[in-house]
């Protein structure tokens, strides 16, 4: 069962990241507005926001640990700020800043921050597999750390999926696989792309157990993630989950959602997840009062955040031809200068010498 | 700008200006109104139009029988449509980005592009990969490639990168007519989005009926004197920009499009180099191992004597960075180019 505080602390975490992604929604269009043009404005390129899939990332993320290992796909915030990614240094990714994650080269689709383990791909289910090699890292140490995956339901299409779930099978590895089924992959329905309606039941081919929860409700992904990673942790191989999430805004920002169906646009802003977490808190006995806390201080946190943010540097131009590579050969003369840029003593890297 | 040097013979000279995007959706829609085997698939082209717009109203008029989407499942749809090809049909399938051939490679290089040579000419694969590519909007390195070299290295793909919306129209005809697989890379910046503002050059005149443009003509979309310079896409428009401001300065360049890279007009390139005896070549593909080294190796065995000094401008062999200053640092821009061309000029 889970406690009235591991309840509060993902009460926290959602409206964290529902204040996050709102606040978001403000700065990307300053410089958009009144004619949206991508290229305006302080934070660049596209932005796909999380709200409504709140209750999968803190569902699963209270059960990890900052040695376990989460990738996200293109739509990560949520899971990022479940899963401890400092949010300032998020933050200031996302507005392109030097101080950013990563430097401002990798930008919101692209988060990577090593001390929580966590990292993303932008590619389509491409998450998935280097979550199975987490995982495998972790069962060659044995250690008892784990991976989870997250994906969107139009990526369990995706053959870097289904090649991780059986990869993970075969190996009984330390892996949960989180489908976020969020109706829409874009503006393709579900039901025009697969005719599985339980994208769990793809666990079924590859001989793990798969799971379904259909409500949108944090306690229940708390429950089932619970069990997965447990079982993870204990050795006895993956786990597929799929949570029912909803789309409260357009798959990105920009998107007039001209193909989605006013009443289904309707339907997802009134199944919130945290109002209804809110509601078990009330019938646990939290009052309103404690509520409005956890609430203020998570939008300050998110405030503090964004200004923090907004005030670091831009990069330099030239650290645009920095960590190509780790150990960058020394006679790489990739900045379009001639060979003769190279430094002489080029066999400091040369090792025979 | 891009069109007062064109020389356009045969077809008619229009006041009917359309985007690149409009253009590109008429000569599909031709094509699908007078041959039933043609037909297009890929993720949200039906209701949303393609992301970028590559196939605005296409629905509407043909249903979804003909104007599918499909499961993010590339190799399987791209795989597909080689298939259907080789059953005869002459399929488009839509690369969202052309970042994403990674997962589909295979079903592109082994299959689509082998299988005509593989089984000794006895199959063809008469279909078009349309893609969008480019950078300019700050989606980072997954999102923001151009991969010219990459498709154009490996034989077997003809490849298609229109400009401006008059060739855009032109070269889709050709491409859903030709008997060979078309890679047709449709640059994102020059589409004429309303959210992603084009520079003012791909928009220009287009006739309403059809018409081809043969495949491996380049385009002098400026004639001059002093330097040449070769690129294609995007850079097209930064080229003919910067020959402006040249030109001011009393510098004639030379602007070639090259329009296809497979097949490549090398005879325009080197005519060109005859002249001028400068080279200067612009790609918004990585640097090494690319079109600028293809292009100026040619001249080389082409036009040796000639060359006096060659340059070239391309994303320095770094992924394409995120933020605003860095992308613009890797990216050419115009002044790279104006300063690239008067160095040569020296
Ligand atoms: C291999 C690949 N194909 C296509 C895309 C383009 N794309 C980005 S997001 C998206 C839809 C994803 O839908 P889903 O997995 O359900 O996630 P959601 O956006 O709904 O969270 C698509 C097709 C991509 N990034 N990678
Ligand atoms: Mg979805």
């Amino acid at each position: 069962m889970v406690s009235v505080t591991d309840l509060q602390t993902m009460y926290e975490q959602m409206v964290t990241a529902r204040h996050y992604e709102e606040r978001l929604v403000d700065e990307y269009l300053v410089g958009k507005q009144p004619a949206f043009d991508i290229s305006a404005g302080p934070i660049p390129g596209e932005l796909h926001l999380a709200a409504g899939h709140e209750a999968s990332g803190a569902g699963v993320c209270m059960h990890l640990r900052d040695d376990d290992t989460v990738t996200a796909p293109h739509r990560p915030h949520h899971i990022a700020i479940a899963k401890g990614v400092d949010l300032k240094r998020m933050t200031a990714e996302i507005f392109g800043r030097k101080t950013g994650l990563c430097r401002g080269k990798g930008g919101h689709m692209h988060l990577f921050d090593p001390d929580v383990n966590f990292a993303c791909s932008g590619i389509i289910a491409q998450g998935c597999p280097p979550a199975v090699g987490a995982a495998m890292a972790a069962k060659k140490r044995n250690t008892d750390a784990v991976a989870v995956a997250f994906l969107g339901e139009g990526a369990i299409d995706q053959g870097g999926f289904l090649e991780s779930l059986n990869l993970a099978a075969v190996h009984d590895l330390p892996v949960v696989f989180v489908v976020e089924d969020n109706d829409w992959a874009i503006s393709m329905p579900k039901d025009r792309v697969t005719d599985v309606q339980n994208g769990a039941q793809r666990a079924a081919g590859f001989d793990l157990p798969g799971v379904r929860i259909d409500s949108d409700d944090a306690t229940a992904v708390y429950e089932a993630a619970g069990e997965a990673v447990m079982r993870a942790r204990d050795g006895n191989g993956p786990t597929l989950i799929e949570v029912q999430v909803h789309r409260r805004m357009g798959h990105f920002m920009g998107d007039a959602e001209a193909y989605r169906p006013e009443a289904d646009i309707d339907r997802a802003k009134q199944r919130d997840s945290i109002e209804r977490l809110a509601e078990d808190l009330r019938s646990h006995g939290v009052t309103d009062d404690e509520l409005d806390e956890i609430r203020e201080r998570a939008h300050e946190r998110v405030e503090e955040a964004i200004s923090w943010a907004k005030e670091q540097p831009e990069p330099a131009p030239e650290e645009a031809y920095e960590n190509v590579f780790t150990n960058p050969p020394a006679q790489a003369a990739t900045d379009g200068g001639s060979a003769t840029d190279a430094p002489d003593d080029a066999g400091e890297t040369g090792g025979d010498n | 700008m891009a069109t007062e040097s064109r020389d356009y013979t045969e077809a008619t000279e229009t006041d009917r200006e359309l985007t690149m995007s409009r253009a590109m959706v008429e000569a599909i829609a031709w094509e699908m109104r007078e041959n039933e085997e043609v037909f297009y698939m890929g993720e949200d082209v039906a209701d949303y139009g393609g992301i970028f717009s590559s196939t605005t109203g296409l629905l509407d008029e043909f249903g979804r029988d003909r104007v599918m989407d499909v499961p993010i499942s590339e190799t399987a749809y791209l795989g597909a449509a080689v298939g259907a090809a080789q059953a005869g049909m002459r399929p488009i399938a839509e690369l969202m980005f052309v970042d994403f051939f990674g997962v589909a490679m295979d079903q592109i290089y082994n299959n689509m592009a082998k299988n005509t040579y593989m089984s000794g000419g006895s199959f063809s694969v008469p279909m078009v990969l349309t893609t969008a590519v480019g950078g300019t909007y700050n989606d980072a390195g997954q999102h923001s490639q151009t991969l010219y070299g990459t498709f154009a290295h490996l034989p077997g793909m003809k490849v298609v990168v229109p400009s401006t919306a008059y060739d855009a129209k032109g070269l889709m005809h050709s491409a859903i007519r030709d008997d060979d697989p078309v890679v047709y890379m449709f640059h994102k910046r020059l589409m004429g989005l309303g959210w992603m503002p084009s520079p003012s050059g791909p928009k220009t005149g287009v006739p309403k009926d059809d018409y081809t443009i043969p495949f491996g003509e380049a385009d002098v979309k400026r004639p001059g004197d002093d330097v040449t310079v070769v690129t294609l896409g995007l850079h097209v428009h930064r080229a003919m920009e910067a020959a402006e401001q040249l030109d001011d300065d009393g510098i004639d360049a030379e602007v070639i499009d090259l329009r296809t890279l497979v097949p490549l007009d090398t005879e325009t390139v080197l005519d060109s180099v005859r002249k001028t005896g400068k080279l200067l070549v612009v790609d918004e593909d990585y640097q090494s191992f690319g079109v600028t080294g293809e292009i100026i190796a040619r001249a080389a065995e082409g036009a040796l004597d000639d060359l006096s000094a060659v340059k070239r401008l391309a994303i320095p062999d770094v992924p394409i960075p995120y933020a605003r200053s860095l992308e613009d640092e890797v990216n050419p821009g115009t002044d790279d180019i104006a300063a690239a061309v008067r160095e040569l000029h020296e």
